[in-house]
């Protein structure tokens, strides 16, 4: 932590919008080697963003899955674990939430049946998460390549149980069946119109409003409790934190329960919400994506959820763009995301030293003439 | 009459021209994407021979995530497309939810069964034309053991393997069929190594000819099957093509058909709401002989596989469907 020479509005605010920009700028180079206007390009993308109540429904409905998986990578990363996993424990988060609705939806209306998805679906992300969990802080394993592996195993187990077990029977594709109508979380524009308010339709649902509880929840859990200091010791030096008297197998473990439990939250908007039944792939992703939105948010709630609307808009914007534009192709959309992804993730300290000097040179100037100020005034 | 002629063709190339201007078609593929080699390809082909002969430009969208699929089904539909193609089972959710937002708007969905008053659903026999060649591997094969490489394991693809294995025990009684699937995730579409590898696998184990429903994982099932000196089975478009010699035959699935004739029929007038079921009967499958393979079907196989064709068509041979009810009797 020796940054303390930049002061936190350029480190946290500037540098991460001009390597937006960067981005951008390269994206815009492509877009014109395909023979397109980056401009209008552009234009569309944030239109489709951000212009109008569907596309803001769609940006705000990728975003709340990538808080919760944004969420679930810090966690384990303040406890210096890499939880690639996030994706499988989303996918078997899905199931616990899943089972508990197709069990209780005849009984329960939706406000009941939540507290028993979201303890049911964090169960399942947490017991997926606590595998490789026990294994790195127990055995050794490394979490990053085993919780990789726990996404091919979860993958495969859904299949199974989507084909064999839990598919509708009759049905063609590989699904539930759907959840009853009252007990699938309302969609914010029909929470909107019970006050009046008209939006357009999108699948966003209230699970937004969990996200952003989610995001307190561990602001509260990691900078104002034992258990979070614990974690965060052990992040920055395991060593200590063993001579401290820490227990670090044990806050390993907890650590990783508690990032497996926070990416299974995908399910509720996921399954409870917006697919309103159990399918295969319903992550899309969104677990790999929670890594870039968590280095992009500096593993911090506030960030986590600005980099969330960053990436819930390029998803959204993106999709906008290949739907006007039929020379921009979905790959190419995905180069765009993997642009930002590269400049945000994996150069974010690019032109730190640079910005570093500029600054510095800025102040010494600046304290050199005052000084030369003051002592003209005192001659 | 001469000049009626004349105003005949002249109305009609009015009318022609008038349909071609308020023609909005349009395509939603699925996840694969367009260049799947295989499925949404087949849909992609179709439409763009439409347009070539046409001359009428048609608005597509890839979906590369569950959400997409309805937002853009629902986005054609806002956008006055007309008909609107929805390609693969899975967007049959969104189809329903779009099709009752949008009752003037004419929707096919290809793989799949949307019961709404403005959809028209086209759906395939794959165990027929699987039964074809899996008749056409048993009776090729001198080990009397015969395989089958699937891509992702749902199904669909256990329809067609459970087709398959049918066909072969149908030639021959005492045929083994080893089946395979590649994986669990969409990547299995296109994962030609393994394909490869479970080739060779099955080949250790005596199979002499595979039949790889995969997409295109297929790619590397025939290269390995080329390699190994043994026999392959194309499948969804004709690809006898690939490796003359190697490729016995092609299981194919006219999706190109499908999706041309429901862009065709909204233009001249004859789009019709309903099921379209596709069967050997219909020609919307069908095992491939052209010039690349007539040399290793023999006059016997090839009276054979016709009989049996015919006796599906009249339905004195039953084809099990795996998912009517998700067993496969056949392979117990």
């Amino acid at each position: 932590m020796s940054n303390r020479t930049l002061p936190a509005w350029i480190d946290i605010g500037l540098i991460p919008l001009i390597n937006i920009c960067l981005a951008f700028i390269v994206s815009a180079g492509i877009i014109m080697l395909i023979g397109e206007s980056p401009v209008e390009a552009v234009q569309v993308m944030l239109f489709g963003a951000f212009g109008y109540g569907e596309g803001i429904g769609y940006t705000l409905y990728y975003a709340t899955n990538f808080i919760f998986t944004g969420l679930a990578v810090a966690v384990a990363f303040h406890a210096g674990l890499f939880n690639i996993g996030g994706e499988g424990q989303a996918y078997l988060g899905g199931l616990g939430v899943g089972l508990v609705c197709l069990m209780l939806d005849s009984w329960l209306p939706w406000w009941a049946l939540l507290p028993f998805a979201i303890v049911a679906g964090g169960l399942f992300g947490a017991a997926w998460a606590y595998i490789p969990a026990y294994l790195q802080a127990y055995r050794g394993s490394h979490i990053v390549i085993t919780t990789i592996m726990f996404n091919f195993i979860a993958s495969a187990l859904m299949v199974y149980l989507l084909v064999n077990v839990l598919i509708e029977p009759g049905s063609m594709s590989p699904q539930t069946r759907s959840i009853a109508e009252g007990a699938t979380l309302p969609y914010m524009y029909q929470v909107f119109a019970a006050f009046g308010i008209e939006i357009e339709q999108s699948p966003l649902n209230v699970s937004l409003i969990l996200a952003l509880l989610a995001c307190v929840l561990v602001w509260l859990l990691i900078w104002h409790t034992r258990w979070g200091y614990a974690i965060r010791m052990i992040g920055f030096n395991e060593k200590a934190a063993v001579y401290s008297g820490i227990n670090t197998r044990r806050t390993i473990v907890i650590s990783m329960c508690i990032s497996g439990a926070l990416a299974a939250m995908v399910g509720i908007n996921e399954v409870m919400g917006a697919q309103q039944r159990v399918l295969l792939e319903f992550v899309a992703g969104a677990g790999f994506t929670g890594i870039a939105v968590s280095l992009m948010g500096r593993n911090h709630p506030l960030g986590i959820i600005a980099a969330s609307v960053l990436f819930g808009a390029l998803y959204q914007g993106g999709a906008e763009l290949s739907f006007e534009i039929s020379t921009i192709t979905r790959d190419l959309v995905v180069v765009i995301q993997g642009l930002v992804i590269l400049f945000c993730g994996a150069l974010a300290y690019m032109l730190k030293p640079t910005l570093e000097k500029l600054f510095l040179r800025y102040t010494l100037s600046k304290a050199t003439r005052q000084d030369s100020l003051k002592e003209e005034a005192q001659s | 009459m001469k000049f009626q002629l004349l105003a005949l063709s002249a109305a009609v190339a009015i009318s022609a021209s008038a349909t071609a201007a308020d023609l909005k078609p349009a395509v939603v593929f699925d996840m694969g994407g367009k260049f799947d080699k295989s499925f949404n390809e087949g849909v992609y082909n179709g439409v763009e021979r439409f347009r070539k002969e046409t001359g009428i430009k048609y608005k597509e969208f890839e979906v590369t995530n569950p959400a997409q699929r309805e937002q853009a089904v629902r986005k054609m539909a806002q956008r006055k497309a007309d008909p609107v193609i929805s390609v693969g089972f899975a967007q049959a959710s969104a189809v329903e939810k779009a099709s009752k937002a949008y009752p003037d708007t004419r929707f096919t969905i290809i793989d799949m069964v949307v019961d709404q008053p403005n959809v028209q659903s086209v759906v395939f026999k794959e165990q027929e034309g699987s039964f074809l060649v899996g008749m056409l591997a048993a009776m090729k094969s001198e080990s009397k053991v015969v395989s089958f490489v699937g891509g992702m394991d749902i199904p669909l693809i256990r329809r067609f393997n459970c087709g398959y294995v049918q066909g072969a025990k149908y030639a021959v009684s005492n045929a083994e069929v080893i089946s395979n699937m590649t994986g669990t995730t969409p990547s299995a579409w296109n994962d030609p190594g393994k394909g490869g590898e479970l080739a060779k696998s099955q080949f250790d184990r005596g199979s002499d000819v595979v039949f790889a429903a995969a997409g295109a994982t297929g790619a590397g099932v025939y290269q390995a099957a080329k390699d190994a000196g043994k026999f392959a089975i194309g499948v969804d478009s004709n690809q006898n093509h690939l490796h003359p010699g190697t490729m016995l035959t092609s299981m194919t699935k006219q999706v190109d058909i499908a999706a041309y004739n429901s862009f065709k029929a909204a233009q001249d007038g004859s789009w019709k709401p309903g099921i379209n079921v596709l069967g050997l009967a219909e020609g919307g499958v069908d095992w491939a002989l052209d010039e690349h393979n007539k040399d290793l079907i023999t006059p016997e196989m090839k009276a054979a596989v016709e009989q049996a064709k015919a006796d599906i068509i009249a339905g004195k041979i039953v084809v099990h469907d795996y998912m009517a009810d998700n067993t496969c009797p056949a392979m117990n």
